[in-house]
């Protein structure tokens, strides 16, 4: 089948303004991933296209873009899924809400700025025993969704509050601070809590579920969010 | 150009490297240069577990888990080294869930363990739920665990600065280079240890689990420093790659009583391992597998077979084994979501109601820099520690992993050998100097790149590197015979002579040159393409993942002994050997 993609580029060191470059690509089979039809373009017609990638499975987080409007991993959505039919046309740009460096790469500061704010690593001052520390399957159960989160930040910059407004923390670092606020072996809730219940913490969200429909690990980003706000005023999750 | 300088410097941020950057930082100014992202490491990839002995569903010792790793690597694993891997397994995982890493739980609130291949109780009796597990997703929670703990203790990381030379002054490790990927600008990182935590290179063959990003840069720098690379001709099919695709199916999937299906829906492990089956080692398997379709017993005589995970096969299976457990489509949820999440997505496959189709998939590098156990870089037959430098993780070869490495094991060797690495160059690092920085310290790697960046021959690096990874697939493959790998030896050098002469790179630019680092990373793939065809060529024998059609018997006479590949000045390859370390288990037949 043939595929019109347009790509949103930025050259920095050329002195213009973005533009949308067209690649009329044949032979594209319904399977490729978007990431493929990307790599041909590089790899065979223009070098000069720049995008971050790794694993190529949706398991690294490097390739959020904007997907004909939607964010989502460049590795993880076929030609199938935006497709139908023997023609069509494929639009990708960066992720919005954070500055464009070049092509289809963001400057990912800012977001790794608000994911370190909410102390998304484990305390426990405690002196830990001789094996693990015992948890149960429940307990073990209710922070279970978070700990899927790759950082893409297709939630964060999918977030019209977090374009608004770039020093709210955003969805992602909301769904870290939920990773370790409830384990029941975690003891820095509070401290997190305290970030979270200030003026760019959990209230900016506006439960809009953006970042619910772009998670590409399908993690429900609006409910954990919602669980936080409610344990900042000690409310625990339903088992 | 800026010059950095600290005590320690580790390059690459998978597990190995963010486990020497926690231990190495207690002691020691310490930073981690990475050309990606940490949580971007292939680490994160890293599936169905970590073994270690705990014994928390079944009885467990670690010598049996020694045993089978031994067992596993077909005797070529070093045993003082092994004894390690599977003692200081058992202190890691529990450290790493005192760090906060959240395993799956038993019922009574322990570490969860499943099955894996090759792992046994009693010495090859029966298998043993060994593999501690977060669904499937344990690498992914050991990277974001160290990774956060970083975080926590202040580690200074510099992400996307992508390491090109290691600096050498008189013979001894000075420092490394590396271009700042936002700017193109050059930085150089002296240090008193300098550690490799790389990884590893499957990119050098088509079909492979591994990211595009897994090149093999750490490796190639140190060889083309002299430093031989140990055991090339060791590298690990999985047997499980999604057919055409390469994605990793784990092998937690049979741990939790996946069955391998051939065309005609016989399960053919009976055959090839009568005792444990679908968990025999992975060299075993895919070997099998590629005989299953030779004898036109693929799925319907194409080149791949069936894993079947669905409730139904299992329970059948289970039951005529005489085991009580039965799994229902809830228990393969929870245990293997991002595996049923793979094929619903690239295959539109569902593995609850239907078999998944597989293919043995370029995986893991047994070989690498030579090492010893702690992880000091060794530079010859007699184990010579060249002192300052540090390798671990997959770039690395201890080696505890021999011919074939065993399933889990790579977890427990980064985070094993990863915490060795930290505490010895914490420990060096307050004794030793710095080494003086040669006059130019980047200009050598810096011509290349400037050579590379204007390259306008008639050649793409795609062209390269799809012939690179075609011929490596054909003749380098599962199975291997001297006239085929010659071949890929010529071709691998002719594509050379096109890399020098005839490349063309369209970005001329500074910023973000993926064009520019993805030549100089095809760089680095043929020389660890090419050391491993002759190092491969070389060896007469077959065993663990090296199988040859021309000498199918292993030869302990003549090849119990590790590989040397060094680099010579005029670009020859010298071959060395190195004897084993045999300790508690001598040799024998290796039967599942």
């Amino acid at each position: 089948m043939e595929v019109l993609l347009r790509v949103r580029r930025f050259d920095p060191e050329a002195g213009q303004k973005p533009y949308w470059a067209e690649y009329t690509l044949k032979d594209v089979h319904r399977t490729d991933r978007v990431l493929d039809l990307l790599h041909h373009v590089k790899w065979y017609i223009d070098g000069t296209l720049s995008l971050r990638r790794s694993c190529a499975h949706g398991i690294c987080g490097s390739d959020a873009m904007r997907i004909n409007g939607i964010n989502r991993l460049a590795c993880k959505v076929l030609v199938k899924d935006l497709v139908r039919g023997e023609r069509g046309k494929i639009e990708v740009a960066p992720i919005l809400g954070l500055p464009v460096i070049k092509d289809l790469i963001v400057d990912m500061e800012p977001f790794f700025d608000h994911y370190r704010s909410v102390m998304p690593y484990f305390v426990n001052h405690e002196e830990a025993p001789s094996t693990e520390r015992l948890q149960s399957q429940e307990e073990r159960a209710l922070f279970d969704e978070g700990t899927k989160c790759i950082l893409c930040a297709a939630c964060t910059t999918s977030c019209p509050s977090f374009w608004a407004n770039g020093t709210y923390v955003g969805p992602a670092a909301i769904v870290q601070a939920h990773r370790f606020i409830f384990d029941s072996r975690d003891q820095a809730a509070s401290e997190r809590l305290a970030v979270l219940s200030e003026e760019n913490g959990a209230w900016r969200c506006r439960t809009i579920f953006n970042c619910t429909s772009a998670c590409p690990r399908e993690i429900p980003v609006t409910q954990l969010i919602a669980e936080v706000k409610g344990a900042i005023y000690g409310r625990k999750p339903k088992a | 150009m800026q010059i950095h300088q600290f005590d320690v410097v580790i390059i690459g941020a998978g597990g190995a490297g963010l486990m020497a950057a926690l231990y190495a930082s207690r002691g020691a100014n310490t930073a981690v240069v990475s050309k990606l992202y940490p949580t971007r490491s292939h680490t994160g990839a890293a599936q169905g577990g970590i073994g270690a002995a705990l014994g928390n569903e079944e009885e467990d010792h670690w010598e049996w888990h020694a045993f089978d790793t031994v067992k596993g690597s077909d005797y070529l694993a070093d045993q003082d080294a092994v004894d390690i891997l599977a003692r200081e397994a058992v202190e890691v995982v529990y450290e790493l869930e005192h760090l906060g890493l959240p395993f799956d739980r038993t019922q009574d609130g322990k570490i969860a363990q499943r099955r894996f291949g090759g792992h046994t109780a009693n010495f090859g009796e029966r298998p043993v739920r060994r593999a501690c597990h977060a669904a499937d997703r344990t690498g992914h929670m050991i990277l974001q665990t160290l990774y956060q703990q970083c975080i926590k203790n202040r580690v200074r990381f510099f992400d996307e600065f992508h390491v090109v030379d290691l600096v050498m002054s008189d013979g001894r490790p000075a420092g490394v280079v590396a271009v700042e990927i936002r700017s193109g600008e050059i930085h150089v990182f002296r240090a008193k240890a300098i550690m490799f935590a790389t990884g590893g290179w499957g990119k050098v063959w088509s079909i492979t689990s591994n990211a595009h990003t897994l090149t093999g840069d750490g490796s190639a720098i140190c060889y083309r420093r002299g430093i031989p690379m140990e055991d090339m001709e060791f590298f690990q099919f999985h047997p499980t790659g999604i057919y055409r695709l390469g994605i990793l199916i784990t092998e937690g999937v049979r741990g939790e009583g996946g069955i391998l299906l051939n065309g005609l829906g016989e399960r053919f492990m009976e055959r090839y391992a009568p005792t444990i089956k679908d968990l025999a080692s992975r060299d075993v398997i895919s070997r099998a597998i590629y005989l299953e379709i030779r004898e036109g017993r693929g799925i319907n005589g194409k080149d791949y077979v069936h894993l079947d995970v669905t409730p139904e096969t299992v329970n059948r299976y289970l039951a005529a084994a005489g085991e009580t457990r039965r799994v229902d489509r809830e228990y393969i949820e929870s245990k293997v979501p991002d595996i049923l999440d793979f094929c619903r997505t690239y295959l539109g496959i569902d593995p609850i109601t239907e078999p998944m189709p597989i293919q043995p998939t370029a995986h893991y590098a047994m070989g690498g820099i030579p090492t010893n156990v702690d992880a000091e870089v060794v530079i010859d037959e007699q184990n010579t520690v060249l002192a300052g430098l540090y390798a671990a993780g997959e770039c690395a070869c201890v080696s505890v992993h021999g011919a074939n490495r065993l399933g889990t094991n790579s977890l427990v060797d980064l985070v094993v050998f990863g915490r060795r690495a930290g505490i010895k160059m914490a420990d060096f690092a307050r004794h030793a100097d710095f080494v003086e920085l040669p006059d130019d310290p980047s200009g050598e790697v810096t011509a290349e790149l400037e050579r590379l960046r204007r390259a306008d021959g008639r050649t793409r690096v795609a062209e390269l590197r799809d012939e690179m990874q075609k011929t490596m697939m054909d003749h380098v493959g599962v199975f291997r015979e001297a006239s085929g790998m010659q071949q890929a030896i010529d071709t691998i050098r002719t594509l050379r002579e096109r890399y020098r002469t005839d490349l063309r790179v369209d970005d001329r630019g500074r910023i973000f040159n993926h064009d520019l680092l993805e030549a100089w990373e095809l760089g680095c793939l043929l020389d660890m393409a090419e050391v491993t065809a002759v190092s491969a060529l070389a060896r007469t024998e077959s065993r663990g993942g090296h199988a040859r059609e021309d000498y199918p018997k292993r030869d302990d006479d003549q090849w119990l002994r590790h590989t040397l590949a060094t680099l010579k000045p005029n670009g020859d390859i010298a071959l060395s050997y190195k004897p084993v370390v045999i300790l508690k288990y001598q040799p024998k037949e290796r039967v599942y």
